[in-house]
């Protein structure tokens, strides 16, 4: 990253579509200037040198954990279903993912 | 009858009480519902008000203390920051994604404390899915705070710290991403502490940033906030995180002597931007502790100048994913009127969440994506190794570090709302913590124009007790934590 970030309005677009969050022209233009002011305020991580340093994904050592393989209490499928926007019968219901 | 206005005692002074039978637990909880009723048009620091509940849980403690068969927290009036669950009572996140979510479940703390038979009034508000440092990003309502109703709370545990202040609850448990307990304890003058990453299980949290979020108490004395970690502490299958280590007793280790005690001052916390009259009262403070037989020297953490950036890389990154689950499809908001699926999902994000969560989830998106992975994200995961280890280093010449919680005290309500970077420095000296993943704690230390002050301290990893020695004598010594807000 340099010290100056190109931060395009299409790369913004781009963004939006990705996350799934719909803009006006308006909220885009806004959204590129406070993301462009705040990355350029992470540049400062460029004076570090990292060469050789490992990454810390988590701040303790964390092991990856295996429960047992046995049946154990969880919700039933009513409590599952409860906030569910719209169901039907012990379905949820959406619109078709493929037309 | 008890002499005391209840709504101003410590969670060790009502279990006293309780426990002789001098008050009972549905007298306690009726006080504070009185309190609540009487102060939240003014405060505005829950999002949901559980009187009936309370009422009967009250009964069932006072059922158990007459058994005795009583614990730490029974029959203590409590409130949960609003995106900690708590089976049928809506959990909201202050967003409109999650206005009508009641969970199904309890989390892990709420499950223990609800078999401690505490007492829940409500849940608190907070800035919109943990994102903020003042409550104002709350989809629901404003937080105000109790020193001066013209100001912020803090945040994003604006609601729980208003309401300790407030004396609206005993005490409260908020989360702690990047200060989001430690600040707006320090700015209303409450204790406010994180625990180290893994201490307590987040099972049941909302997610904001897996690797930086952590439960913790807010009270009004050290002393309750050990007790409030002694119940909640602990490992739990259900949080792949959560570090299976013994606890130690954090409530008899307080004591008011520090001699042989070695407490770290580091420079880079007293730059140039931290209000003057706050860097007198954390000198004034570290002079007490000196006072009181503490070995005092300083210490430099070079790295920390880079927390800030560290932490706007990490926390939307992993906000980006977590929040990624809100899909109008099995729970929360959702937008039904659209022609395809696809459509449907677009509306119910665009006008589910407000204008902070959407800039970190698209920060955070930007930051993982192709071709820019390793710039953002590889680079912060190794600048936070490098500030982790400087800290581990310091702790092997120091038992913990003094220093200010918070640049400034309570700001105006709407000052730094159209800046989200001036925002994002509130947070500059409680970042480092989460990024390390060590405990840390604040304590009032002070009022500048009648607005608190928070005196920080942090520990290494798991050294609760030494943060808790520290932070109790200084509160023994001085009477900033028996100030109350003119209410």
């Amino acid at each position: 990253m340099s010290d100056s970030m190109d931060l395009s309005i299409d790369d913004v677009k781009q963004i939006s579509v990705l996350t799934r969050i719909s803009m006006t022209e308006d909220e885009l233009n806004v959204m590129r200037t406070q993301m462009k002011n705040i990355l350029d305020s992470v540049t400062i991580l460029n004076e570090v040198d990292t060469e050789d340093v490992e990454p810390t994904g988590h701040s303790v050592n964390v092991k990856s954990v295996m429960r047992d393989d046995k049946r154990g209490d969880s919700l039933t499928q009513d409590e599952a279903l409860l906030n569910a926007p719209q169901t039907e019968g012990s379905f949820v219901r959406i619109k078709a993912v493929l037309e | 009858m008890y002499p005391l206005d209840l709504t101003k005692i410590t969670i060790s002074e009502a279990r006293t009480l309780l426990d002789r039978g001098e008050v009972s637990s549905v007298e306690l909880a009726k006080e504070y519902i009185d309190r609540i009723r009487n102060l939240e048009k003014s405060i505005d620091a829950f999002v949901t008000v559980t009187e009936d509940q309370a009422l009967l849980d009250a009964g069932q403690a006072d059922k158990r203390i007459h058994d005795g068969t009583q614990s730490n927290l029974t029959g203590i009036p409590m409130q949960l920051k609003d995106n900690i669950c708590y089976s049928g009572i809506p959990t909201t996140c202050s967003s409109k994604m999650l206005e009508n979510f009641v969970p199904p479940f309890d989390a892990t703390v709420s499950r223990t404390l609800k078999n401690e038979n505490a007492i829940l009034l409500g849940k608190g508000n907070l800035d919109e899915f943990a994102m903020g440092s003042s409550t104002e990003n709350s989809a629901l309502k404003s937080t105000k705070n109790p020193w001066n109703i013209d100001r912020v709370p803090g945040g994003s545990s604006g609601g729980p710290a208003a309401a300790v202040a407030a004396s609206e609850c005993m005490f409260s448990l908020g989360s702690d991403t990047g200060g989001s307990i430690r600040q707006p304890a320090a700015l209303c003058g409450v204790v406010g502490m994180k625990p180290t990453y893994g201490l307590v299980s987040r099972f049941g949290l909302v997610a904001f940033a897996s690797s930086l979020d952590q439960i913790g108490p807010l009270t009004k004395t050290v002393e309750d906030s050990a007790l409030v970690l002694q119940s909640i502490a602990g490992h739990d299958s259900r949080d792949s995180t959560s570090l299976d280590v013994k606890i130690p007793d954090y409530v008899s280790n307080l004591g008011t002597d520090l001699r042989g005690f070695r407490i770290g001052v580091p420079k880079e916390y007293f730059i140039d931007g931290i209000d003057l009259e706050i860097k007198k009262s954390v000198l004034k403070a570290i002079d007490v502790l000196e006072g009181l037989g503490a070995e005092v020297k300083d210490v430099s953490l070079p790295h920390t100048k880079y927390a800030l950036a560290v932490y706007y890389i990490i926390a939307p990154s992993e906000a980006s994913a977590n929040l990624s689950r809100y899909d109008g499809v099995k729970y929360g908001f959702s937008e039904r009127d659209a022609e395809t699926m696809w459509e449907g999902l677009e509306n119910t994000r665009s006008k589910g969440f407000g204008p902070e969560v959407k800039r970190r989830i698209m920060l955070g998106a930007y930051a993982l994506s192709a071709g820019y992975y390793d710039a953002f994200y590889l680079k912060a995961q190794k600048v936070r190794t490098l500030i982790r280890q400087e800290f581990e280093e310091v702790f092997e010449t120091v038992d913990v570090l003094a220093m200010p919680t918070s640049p400034t005290t309570a700001f105006r309500i709407g000052d730094k709302m159209d800046d989200p970077l001036q925002m994002y420095l509130n947070d500059i000296f409680t970042i480092p913590a989460n990024i390390a993943g060590i405990p840390s704690i604040s304590v009032p230390a002070g009022l500048v124009g009648g607005l608190p002050v928070g005196l920080q301290f942090m520990a290494g990893a798991l050294q609760e007790p030494n943060l808790f020695r520290a932070a109790y004598a200084f509160e023994q010594s001085t009477d900033w934590h028996k100030q109350t807000p003119p209410l």
